[in-house]
């Protein structure tokens, strides 16, 4: 099977500073993918290459098949994103957010409606449906999000620290739905700091300094680095960083 | 030095707190644990004398926070959530700054603050606004520390912040709280929990419980196993179904499951299962199923 995302010593450089410096993995379909490094690591650069927003300053990346350097506006008819910063517009209801996303990822109009109400009975959301997402609670937001970066079916979509300040109940239904997605063959790229969102994840890679200094699944990293949780893996990793934080 | 007895508080028709009561002892490091929306930020507002309760009262360190707001401010060190601190001022400016007006000089209390300060003190001449986000997490700190207070209230002080720097925050509290500092410390993350003395889970305004991380994983009411298959979704699913099982959760890797009374689990041998002990988040689920 052909990788989703595949990089060869993908790296970006700002002046004399190297971000991102020869990255190379690559990403099952159906994968769930956690892309995890310390603040200023590069993990910010290195996805936005991914989502075709920054050019590589060398090497290559290929996201859905296509050319992250020159097929930019493929790859982002091609992808989701999620932000637990902004996803949705507060003040457009539930119906009008769905709406605006799947016309923007050019969804056919007559598709819209339906698929609306098919994803809202789904979730359990149909009631919410002219309610205003600021009205809806964080939980609720969150799922609606996910479930917005997913309505055009996208081969792959990149979650940016989805979970967090949610309660533990909600939050495991939210990777719920992310599981299902992943069943139903999206790839799911997620970055987090938060070490415990990091074991759901089926494999995980840790960037220091600009490069990917392990991946594996959580249970290898574990054995690999002799740790008791991934927050201590990534401690062992971090402490090599010699990048100042600034 | 934290006594609060039946505080509530509501926005509009939104309830923030409901019949809240706890107390924290002299130097204990005391976790207030839940969601966003719980409560935690209204809760510190009101006993940093920032918000008025609807109903009921508090004290910190013997003061009313009503009566004897001006008194108790003297007293307190108070780190919010949101980043307060002067963008525009560099950061010896910012720590001039609380200094002074809380009376007092750097140099006087510089001693307890020198293991946070010193680490950002090389870039001292630097805007606050331009710190990174771990950097200014030890400002703030810093800057609520600098007239050395009796009690200490943090306001989720390691949301965003890497595993790194949050370890690092976490022994300097173990460090003030050996000073004899008391602390009240919020955070939405279960795996903080315990490094606190004692914890209060809370949620939609109301505390669950109040414990020892170690007697709330004592206190645990069943067997809890763990569950591990090739495709953890899929086993989920066919774990929902199950008529023994109660309860069922994904957790990283595993699922944690627990068993109905006198319920037996009689599992394929491609699934993995273990007695296990539960953890905080295994009791905070189980307090909210109840």
């Amino acid at each position: 099977m052909k990788p989703v995302i595949e990089t060869n010593n993908l790296t970006k450089c700002f002046g004399a500073f190297t971000a991102v410096d020869h990255i190379s993995f690559s990403v099952e379909k159906g994968e769930i993918f956690g892309f995890l490094g310390a603040n200023g690591a590069g993990k910010t650069t290195a996805m936005r290459m991914l989502c075709g927003l920054s050019k590589p300053t060398a090497g290559k990346g290929l996201v859905a098949g296509y050319n992250i350097a020159k097929q930019s506006e493929q790859v982002k008819q091609n992808i989701g994103y999620m932000s637990q910063k902004f996803s949705l517009y507060e003040d457009l209801k539930v119906w009008e957010n769905m709406q605006l996303y799947a016309g923007i990822y050019g969804v056919s109009r007559h598709a819209i409606g339906p698929k609306i109400d098919e994803t809202l009975s789904r979730l359990g959301l149909m009631h919410e449906k002219n309610t205003l997402v600021k009205e809806l609670p964080l939980g609720w937001k969150q799922k609606l999000a996910f479930s917005v970066a997913i309505f055009h079916e996208p081969q792959i979509v990149f979650l940016d620290e989805p979970t967090g300040g949610v309660d533990p109940i909600t939050r495991r239904q939210f990777w719920e739905l992310i599981y299902e997605a992943a069943e139903r063959g999206i790839t799911i790229f997620v970055t987090t700091h938060y070490m415990d969102e990091a074991e759901y994840c089926n494999r995980i890679s840790i960037m220091v300094d600009g490069r990917i200094d392990a991946l594996d699944s959580p249970r290898n990293l574990r054995e690999q680095f002799q740790a008791q949780t991934m927050d201590e893996v990534f401690r062992k990793l971090a402490r090599k960083a010699t990048r100042i934080e600034s | 030095m934290v006594d609060i007895h039946h505080i509530n508080k509501s926005y509009k028709d939104v309830r923030a707190l409901h019949n809240v009561s706890l107390s924290v002892e002299k130097s204990e490091l005391f976790g207030l644990i839940g969601p966003d929306g719980a409560g935690k930020t209204s809760l510190f507002r009101i006993l940093t004398s920032l918000l008025l309760a609807d109903s009921g009262q508090a004290t910190v360190d013997g003061l009313d926070v009503v009566k004897d707001y001006k008194e108790l401010r003297t007293r307190i060190g108070y780190m919010p959530g949101r980043f307060s601190l002067y963008q525009d001022l560099s950061v010896e400016e910012n720590l001039d700054f609380f200094a002074t007006i809380f009376n007092t000089t750097v140099e006087e209390n510089y001693r307890l603050i020198a293991p946070i300060y010193s680490q950002i003190e090389p870039f001292k001449k630097r805007r606050a606004g331009k710190l990174s986000g771990g950097m200014k997490q030890k400002l703030a700190l810093s800057c609520a520390l600098i007239h050395k207070p009796t009690v200490l209230f943090l306001d989720e002080p390691t949301t965003g912040v890497d595993p790194v720097s949050r370890k690092e925050f976490w022994e300097i509290l173990r460090q003030l709280k050996a000073e004899g500092i008391t602390i009240v410390v919020s955070t939405p993350y279960m795996d903080e929990a315990v490094l606190c003395d004692r914890i209060a889970l809370i949620l939609h305004g109301e505390i669950l419980s109040i414990d020892t991380p170690q007697q709330f994983v004592a206190q645990f009411p069943k067997k809890l196993y763990k569950a591990e298959a090739d495709n953890n979704f899929r086993l989920l699913e066919k774990l929902r179904k199950n008529p023994a099982v109660e309860s069922v959760y994904m957790f990283g890797e595993q699922l944690h499951v627990t068993l109905i009374e006198n319920g037996e689990l009689r599992m394929e041998n491609e699934v993995r299962l273990e007695e296990i002990l539960p953890t905080v988040e295994d009791c905070f689920i189980q307090l909210m199923n109840q």
